[in-house]
């Protein structure tokens, strides 16, 4: 171990089966009681408790493949309640930065954590993970494990063994294994666990006999990098210990902002459709004005169903051009609304709408045009500011544009979404 | 009494403002330009400037460790005694300690209870702030789930229904 000079060290702290988890902590009557949370439109099952996970049924199961286990073994289902998983991902946030600041939040329920600097105020790195574990168990009621590594996809690694096997009690540091624990542990692991592998490298690997981390961990460097390039070559060094991946502190802006639902049933007229159109640009806008962009280009798509083959299908999408780019939700809707009004048609079942903004820039170096009215400009900018204010504070859609309509009949199906325990007067959990 | 003195421009660094260019978000608007919220008077600076402080915040007051921080809504009159009542919200902190006569949430039979922790020469009960209901006895080997304690209790009497009416109803008449 590095004591002289620092030596990377990384942690990964990730929420076992978060969204379950978030569930249980506000139902304890949940607890032990097999659960899925199904996706968008109540779907499939988008995270399964431990008890579902041990009944074989595998990550991203359509809902309704699984009613028959379901009865079978009383599994409960929940739709998905993005806003309280929101919440309580700040928190495990928030309560990490008390432990380094130099934090990449990495996922929903994962964060990277550069410890380096930070191991000594604890008796052992173990003991630290053993902190944090602790910690965010009792403060927010939700149980993490904690990986640890000289690089990220070691700490991503030794997550997954933290997760797996007991015998870590949640906590696993690569580093201050034995070599031949070290040996064991990663000869005993499938090749796909690392980081970045999925399942066409897996194969392929496989095929050249990598089967698992430590078969990967001794190839050479140089083969890696003919074979599969800088990529893998760059994985096979990391999980050497020789770190290559910084923590990415700040988020790049997005090039591509998309905003598109399936419908809870389908839709056949155009109302509807420029409804829900509506209602997509105007989230798509004020994603793109939280991180200060604009626009230059919209592209508007529907769909019909595509899981039915006996009904007649209808995909186009058009991409409309602006004259100057903008974050104005008001000019970007109707640009929308006349692009859908040219791919309409029709008799047709329509089952999915949505925008998609790019040619993004950032809105401080935006071109204006030649017939730039600099007053209509900081009118728009006023409008939007207000609006953004107004929804942040007094509620999504508070204020908007009349062409969202106001009865979303086509709205997402969530037939069984918990409250919004954390974040809403009306929603918080009751105690006698 | 003396004229009032002219402030020699190095004056900025008395008031705790620096000269140094800020760097601003890149959509602030020209309000929100930092130099100019103090503005430099010829005359008599304003006497209260050195004394401004943050407006209260209820936040603060109720809340010690905002990740640890929950609301819950009180349903029924088992801790009338302790004034709260049903209705209420009570803030709940996970990351304190239950000490003996803190008021807790704790979990029973899988559901949510508000009461009185008594934990005294090793007998452990919830107990009521209302005769009317019994204390929750824990018997051998049962383990008491403690949720979080309750650090505070807020009522609102007006307004109840609509949390944002009052916005509407201003009138200067």
């Amino acid at each position: 171990m590095g004591v002289a000079s620092r030596v990377a060290h990384f942690a990964l702290v990730d929420v076992n089966n978060f969204y379950v988890s978030c569930e249980r902590v506000f139902q304890p009557r949940l607890e032990r009681v097999p659960l899925v949370v199904l996706s968008n439109n109540d779907g499939c099952a988008v995270a399964r408790s431990s008890e579902v996970k041990a009944l074989g049924v595998k990550m991203a199961t359509p809902w309704f493949l699984l009613k028959d286990l379901a009865a079978q073994h009383g599994i409960q289902a929940l739709s998905s309640n993005y806003t309280l998983y929101g919440d309580m991902s700040e928190r495990v946030v928030s309560i990490l930065r008390d432990f380094s600041p130099d934090i990449e939040v990495y996922s929903i329920d994962e964060s990277f954590l550069r410890i380096d600097a930070v191991t000594h105020l604890y008796p052992s790195s173990l003991a630290m993970g053993e902190v944090i574990r602790s910690r965010i168990r009792q403060w927010t009621g939700l149980p993490v494990c904690v990986g640890m590594g000289a690089s990220k996809t070691l700490a991503k690694l030794a997550n997954h063994l933290a997760k797996k096997h007991p015998v870590f009690n949640g906590v696993c540091d690569l580093n201050v294994l034995s070599s031949p624990e070290l040996e064991h542990w990663l000869s005993i692991t499938e090749v796909g666990e690392v980081w970045g592998v999925g399942r066409q490298l897996t194969l392929r690997l496989q095929a050249m006999g990598i089967k698992t981390v430590w078969d990967l961990r001794c190839a050479s460097p140089k083969m890696l990098r003919a074979h599969f390039g800088v990529v893998m070559e760059r994985t096979g060094s990391e999980l050497n210990g020789i770190s290559c991946l910084e923590l990415e502190q700040i988020v790049p802006a997005k090039q591509q902002i998309i905003a598109s639902r399936s419908f809870g049933r389908a839709v056949i007229s155009l109302e509807e459709l420029e409804e829900s159109v509506a209602t997509h640009m105007a989230r798509a806008c004020e994603k793109l004005r939280t991180q200060s962009s604009v626009a230059a280009m919209i592209q508007v798509f529907v769909r019909t169903n595509h899981f039915k083959p006996s009904e007649p299908q209808y995909s186009p999408s058009i991409a409309i051009g602006l004259v100057e780019a903008c974050d104005d939700t008001l000019v970007l809707t109707d640009a929308a609304l006349s692009g859908l009004g040219r791919i309409f048609k029709a008799g047709y079942r329509y089952k999915k709408a949505g925008v998609v903004l790019s040619g993004i820039s950032e809105k401080a170096q935006q071109q204006s045009s030649l017939f730039d009215d600099r007053s209509w400009n900081h009118k728009s900018a006023e409008l939007m500011k207000v609006m953004d204010a107004l929804n942040t504070r007094f509620g999504k859609k508070t204020v908007h544009s009349a062409a969202m309509g106001s009865t979303m009949g086509w709205a997402m199906r969530s037939e069984n979404r918990s409250p919004h325990y954390t974040t809403c007067w009306d929603e918080l959990p009751f105690v006698r | 009494m003396n004229p009032p003195v002219l402030r020699p421009i190095q004056a900025i660094s008395e008031l705790g403002l620096s000269q140094a260019p800020e760097r601003l978000a890149f959509d602030a608007p020209p309000s929100e330009l930092r130099l100019l919220v103090h503005g430099l008077s010829a005359g008599f600076p304003s006497p209260a400037g050195d004394y401004v402080e943050d407006a209260l915040d209820l936040n603060q007051y109720l809340i010690q460790n905002k990740p640890a921080t929950f609301l819950f809504t009180v349903r029924g009159d088992s801790m009338m005694g302790a004034s709260i009542e049903d209705g209420d919200k009570v803030v709940v902190d996970r990351a304190l300690k239950p000490k003996h006569q803190d008021i807790i949430v704790a979990v029973v039979n899988g559901d949510y209870t508000i009461k009185r922790l008594y934990k005294y020469r090793g007998t452990i009960e919830l107990r009521p702030e209302n005769s009317n209901y019994p204390a929750i006895t824990f018997t051998d080997g049962a383990e008491l789930q403690v949720w979080g304690v309750v650090v505070g209790v807020v009522r609102k009497y007006i307004n109840k229904a609509a949390p944002h009416a009052q916005q509407r109803h201003t009138t200067h008449s």
